[in-house]
């Protein structure tokens, strides 16, 4: 049952896409949705679509899959999508009690709805087709410029990847003390709020148990291996930039320049 | 009528994606009351799907699962029932304790029955008398404790409940041999003292060899063999193809077979080889 979050969840493949260096797919990201923010007609929002849709062709990756990482969202696409539709700006075209629903009120929706999911389905590009631990890899030599700020980039970047390793580890135990608690015929899913509230106690004392000493388990086995920070690491893999990453940012380039020219053509 | 009966329980993980496994591929299966079964298999071969089945916390995909009359799957209040006739002890329970003592551990079960006061103390002392928690631990945290006691407080959780029917999944995995020996023995003297039905899975054949009065082999979801214990250790060629080691005592009666020596192989506990290895050389002193 909770097996079913697609949280961050990684396909791995052989791909272009999934051989992109992970600081490309961010910076690439990054252009995408800039690109997705300065859309403001049709014809840049088929552009962006056209790319999404390349790239996801070209990673392998099934609209069905992405359409599923969509479905958490409903709700806040159906909510925004109300928002706009019932307040546009304009002449009405309907009204009904408080409601006025407005030519670019409709106009507003739509395109509302389109941008969060184009701007969710990019994201999950990213994360489909990049594993866990090369994207923080990549993210931390990204942010390795604010070191001088004194920010702890690495400090970060572990933590991040040590969340996100234990993700699946945290839900699979959460599975197995939910069975054992169940066993001995404790209720999760029924009585009123506050009974369920208090059957939750056999749950997440377990759970936070677990996790504090799995994090004394791995501090030790960490030191035990001579981490020390950041200072003077070394990769195993180091990142390069190669051809197709170039390929990669002159298409990112390409596709804000189109958006900006659109734009100021109003077309 | 037997206690438990399954019929071609199929259970699929994760259906319908990449990551979709059979883990139990067709189980019939029929237990009588009051019998002690060893459920014995190489890893991922079904054992600990199979057993959750058996108390209803997880649905068949297809066949049925009857406890004592009633299918665990029918409905709620059905589940319930049963989950109150099988108890089951997953494999390291220590990690699901809980509360601030080891009394009120141990009570979870029973509270949760819907007992009185009274009845609660005097299952919580019983079945913390079963497994040798003595009561001087009973207000300690059990977080405090070590982890072979840790194991014990968690049996007697599920103990407590008066289970007619006790599983345990792999009860002394990760235990020194005394701690090993002595969980084996609570056992034991509760399927005794109790009459109720125990099934014990283990990866050890030492262990169950000398306490079970049955044997269930599984391999790849299903049952492979099935029998008293002499009968399953006679087919150690098969068992050791499915990973499984047979007794030490069978090896031993195996290799003595093939060098000449005339002996039952289907010996499987230590104390028989003994015996029939001292009236052997008493035939040899003769000639
Ligand atoms: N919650 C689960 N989700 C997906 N697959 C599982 C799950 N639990 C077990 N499996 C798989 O089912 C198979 C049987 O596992 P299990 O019943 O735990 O075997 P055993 O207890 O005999 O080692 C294994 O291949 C295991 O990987
Ligand atoms: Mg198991």
């Amino acid at each position: 049952m909770l097996k079913n979050v697609t949280l961050g969840q990684y396909f791995p493949g052989d791909t272009p896409v999934h051989k992109l260096d992970p600081r490309t797919k961010l910076i690439f990201l990054i252009g995408y949705i800039v690109a997705l923010f300065l859309a403001k007609n049709w014809a840049s929002y088929a552009l962006i679509f056209i790319t999404l849709a390349a790239v996801s062709y070209t990673a392998h990756i099934k609209p069905k899959t992405l359409l599923s990482g969509l479905k958490p969202l409903l709700f806040i696409v159906v909510f925004t999508a109300l928002i706009n539709l019932l307040y546009g700006p304009g002449e009405p075209l309907y009204t009904f009690w408080i409601f006025r629903i407005t030519r670019q009120g409709i106009h507003n929706a739509v395109f509302m709805v389109l941008r969060i999911m184009m701007l969710v389905c990019g994201t999950f590009m990213l994360t489909y087709t990049t594993s866990p631990l090369s994207l923080t890899d990549g993210l931390e030599l990204l942010l390795n410029p604010l070191k001088k700020i004194k920010l702890p980039v690495h400090e970060l970047s572990m933590m991040m990847s040590i969340a996100l390793r234990f993700i699946p580890t945290l839900i699979e135990e959460t599975d197995k003390i939910m069975s054992a608690q169940k066993a001995r015929g404790a209720a999760f899913d029924t009585g009123k709020l506050t009974d369920r509230a208090r059957a939750l106690l056999p749950l997440l004392v377990p759970l936070f148990v677990g996790a504090f000493r799995r994090a004394d388990e791995l501090a030790t086995a960490m030191e035990c291996r001579c981490y020390h920070g950041g200072e003077g690491r070394t990769r195993m893999k180091q990142l390069r930039f190669a051809g197709i990453d170039f390929a990669a940012f002159a298409l990112c380039a390409l596709l804000i320049a189109a958006v900006c020219v659109l734009r100021h053509f109003g077309l | 009528m037997p206690i438990i009966k399954v019929e071609s329980l199929t259970h699929v993980y994760s259906r319908g994606t990449p990551f979709e496994k059979v883990a139990v591929d067709g189980i019939d299966l029929e237990i009588e009351k009051g019998e002690f079964v060893g459920i014995i298999g190489h890893t991922g071969s079904g054992k600990s799907t199979f057993i959750q089945h058996l108390n209803g916390l997880l649905s068949p995909d297809t066949g049925r699962v009857i406890i004592d009359g009633t299918d665990p799957a029918s409905s709620k209040e059905a589940a319930r029932d049963v989950r109150f006739k099988v108890g089951l002890v997953f494999q390291y329970p220590e990690y699901q304790l809980f509360e601030e003592t080891v009394y009120r551990d141990i009570a979870f079960g029973p509270k949760n029955m819907g007992l009185n006061d009274a009845e609660i103390d005097e299952y919580v002392r019983r079945a913390a008398w079963f497994v040798g928690v003595p009561e001087s631990l009973f207000e300690s945290s059990p977080l405090e404790l070590s982890g072979g006691q840790k194991r014990r407080v968690a049996i007697a959780g599920v103990i407590a409940m008066r289970p007619q029917v006790l599983i345990l999944d792999e009860p002394t995995a990760g235990l020194d041999p005394a701690g090993r020996e002595s969980i084996l023995e609570n056992i034991c003297n509760y399927h005794q003292t109790t009459g109720a039905t125990v099934l014990l899975v283990s990866h050890s054949m030492d262990d169950i060899a000398r306490i079970a009065s049955r044997l269930v082999v599984f391999s790849h979801g299903r049952v492979a063999l099935d029998g008293a214990p002499a009968d399953v250790f006679s087919h150690a060629g098969e068992l050791k193809s499915m990973g499984l080691a047979v007794p030490q005592a069978t090896e031993i009666a195996l290799a003595l077979k093939k060098r000449g020596v005339d002996i039952d192989e289907s010996i499987y506990t230590i104390n028989y080889l003994r015996k029939l290895l001292v009236s052997l050389r008493g035939e040899v002193g003769k000639c």
